[in-house]
């Protein structure tokens, strides 16, 4: 399994486009793929899981990809959300 | 056979079409026993697969035709229609407790739909709305009914709706949509201004047009006479063709006019700008080929709420009307609340004679908080275009001054907070009231401009209440005491190298446009949609030839001898 923490640094935390663009993200790929926050775990391919998650700013994240692709998955999105500006 | 309806012509111009009818159908289901539970997921697996296929295209066509931001929406729409948290129970529902697909995908959406609404967060609760339309869609799909999709239009249509909200509006396809017709509303209403932002004609209020119009059906709106025709005869159709067809002639002609001066036949300019209430307007006054705002309304900005428009919200609104008009004039008038509008939240007490009560500069003058937060607010915006402030109702010079003391006062406090404020804003005043036309010549040494209110200039000359039907006959604005109260005007200004405007009805009107033009008016102030007509209107007169007509007509007896002499003179 692979899995990594980040710092939510958007003003806005994870909402609307930032979360749409996570979810259309890891959608792409085979393996499971978890978002916790505070002790929370929801699947990232569900958008309605994500944002029911209400991920503010400066909460402290974690990913987790388990299956075939999971390393390039974690890869894929850690890029998705430097790019974005959403999480260090 | 045709049926005709008869509603309220809100936007003019005619439309031939097919009926498309923008309502609901019933997406109502029971809870069912299934025999097959596996069958039944598979039914719901294919309505979700043919949902998603269709908001797909649904989603490149907004993109293609509405750009990426309209399109995100349906983005939005399609992580729905896929989120696996959402088909997991559905289809774990149907399998466990063997029940229809439709029972099972309207439970466990509510669910979710509940759970959304009740966040704190606005955009959450927005979601909820995605959530239910996409619910909507694979119901339509299990149930096997059409649910409009109007975006998806590919042919010309008239729009049959009970009423249309904005998000209709926004989804509807602009280059196939010939007009509408509704059940409810009237001129205001949110489907009627639509329509004529939109220039297509619009018949609303017809009570039964969802009722008595199927898909399909042949469709004329007529929206010069707010009536509907439902499968007209081929005679009918062809009148309509041929009416459709010089109407739209006509407009092609005048919109040719749109990025054209307004020039008099020998070569004259005068300036056509237009009367707004609200930022919104913006729009038709572009469309239109306005070359200024003549009258911003700020009254609206004040009514319709329960208490003083802020400071900031007032500077946000001047800002954006300046800004929209990219360095054209624009002529703000402070607050003119009083007489036929009043502010409830404001406690001013009823008076016998509102018109000539306690309003306008009046009230702004004696209530100074008030009007003192709003040329805070205008200054703030005067560096964003070309700003001109008028002064409503002044009477007297000392009104004048004290109005424009306080405007300097409010400037050099702002400027000494450090805000940038424009030095180039022109001070002027509305001529509505007699006495002030007749002292012109003094105020001309004072203000940068007169903008001549007909409506009220009439009023009060004539003494006659324009509220009051029974003394209406006696609104005359070709009578020469108008006439030359106007060109008293027009000559102070002109002596002191000051320009003179109107921005009542007058200056719309195609029997004054030749007289005011002969005049020497130099700006014309009148509704948008007014604008080309009259820039046609002026483009095939002369201004010497006007100059006499107006000559002649100021020496005349009656309202009645000038209009016949303006008519004949420009047949």
């Amino acid at each position: 399994m692979a899995e990594k923490s980040f710092k939510v640094i958007a003003e806005t935390g994870i909402h609307a486009r930032p979360a749409t663009l996570l979810v259309q993200a890891a959608g792409k790929f085979d393996s499971e793929i978890n978002l916790e926050y505070k002790g929370k775990k929801v699947n990232l391919k569900s958008i309605m899981g994500v944002m029911s998650l209400g991920v503010g700013k400066d909460a402290e994240i974690t990913i987790s990809a388990q299956g075939s692709d999971e390393q390039d998955a974690l890869n894929t999105l850690e890029e998705t959300l430097k790019k974005e500006g959403l999480a260090e | 056979m045709s049926t005709l309806l008869n509603g309220i012509a809100a936007s003019n111009g005619y439309a031939i079409a097919k009926a498309y009818r923008l309502i609901e159908p019933d997406l109502s289901v029971s809870k069912q026993t299934i025999e097959s539970p596996e069958e039944e997921a598979s039914r719901f697996q294919k309505a979700v697969e043919t949902s998603k296929s269709e908001l797909q295209i649904i989603r490149d066509k907004a993109e293609k035709d509405l750009g990426a931001d309209k399109a995100a929406i349906f983005d939005a729409h399609l992580l729905v229609v896929s989120d696996p948290e959402l088909l997991g129970p559905i289809e774990e529902k149907i399998k466990s407790e063997s029940i229809n697909a439709e029972f099972a995908l309207k439970d466990t959406a509510d669910m979710f739909v509940a759970m959304f609404e009740q966040m704190d967060n606005e955009y959450m609760r927005e979601r909820a709305a995605d959530i239910r339309d996409v619910t909507k869609r694979i119901l339509s799909h299990l149930l096997g009914v059409q649910i409009p999709n109007p975006n998806m239009i590919q042919e010309e249509v008239v729009i049959v709706a009970e009423d249309l909200t904005p998000s209709d509006t926004a989804q509807l396809n602009r280059e196939y949509v010939r007009g509408f017709t509704t059940d409810v509303g009237g001129r205001t209403s949110h489907s009627a201004i639509m329509a004529r932002s939109m220039e297509i004609p619009a018949v609303v209020g017809t009570k039964e047009a969802t009722s008595t119009i199927q898909n399909g059906d042949m469709v004329i709106v007529d929206g010069l006479n707010g009536e509907v025709h439902i499968n007209p005869t081929p005679e009918l159709i062809q009148k309509y063709k041929e009416q459709a067809a010089a109407h739209e002639l006509q407009k092609a002609e005048w919109s040719k006019l749109v990025n054209e001066k307004t020039v008099s036949a020998d070569g004259h300019h005068v300036e056509l700008a237009a009367n707004i209430g609200t930022p919104k307007d913006l729009e038709g006054v572009v469309n239109n080929g306005g070359e200024g705002i003549g009258l911003y309304r700020t009254e609206f900005l004040y009514m319709g709420r329960d208490q003083l428009p802020t400071e900031d919200e007032q500077f946000e609104a001047y800002k954006a009307v300046l800004e929209g008009m990219e360095g054209k004039p624009v002529v703000v008038r402070t607050l003119d609340i009083g007489g036929d509008k009043e502010l409830p939240y404001l406690n001013l007490p009823k008076e016998m004679n509102p018109f000539l009560g306690f309003r306008a500069i009046r009230l702004c003058l004696e209530e100074q908080d008030i009007f003192r937060t709003q040329l805070r607010a205008l200054l703030r915006a005067s560096k964003s275009g070309n700003l001109k402030i008028m002064f409503p109702m002044i009477a007297t010079l000392g009104e004048f001054r004290q109005a424009k003391e306080i405007l300097e006062e409010e400037k050099q406090k702002l400027v000494a907070e450090g805000t940038q404020v424009s030095d180039q804003i022109e001070v002027g005043i509305m001529v509505e009231i007699p006495s002030t036309a007749v002292m012109a010549d003094t105020f001309a040494k004072e203000v940068d401009f007169f903008s001549i209110g007909t409506n009220d200039l009439i009023q009060y000359t004539m003494a006659a209440d324009r509220m009051n039907e029974r003394v209406s006959y006696l609104y005359q604005p070709y009578n020469p005491a108008i006439l030359r109260l106007v060109k008293m005007v027009i000559v102070a200004a002109h002596k002191q190298g000051k320009w003179a405007g109107m921005c009542g009805e007058m200056a719309g009107d195609e029997t004054a446009i030749p007289v005011l033009l002969g005049l020497g008016l130099d700006e014309f102030s009148m509704s948008a949609t007014s604008i080309l007509k009259a820039r046609s209107l002026i483009s095939k007169l002369s201004k010497a030839d006007m100059e006499s007509l107006a000559e002649s007509v100021l020496a005349m007896d009656t309202n009645e001898a000038v209009r016949e002499a303006v008519n004949k003179a420009i047949k």
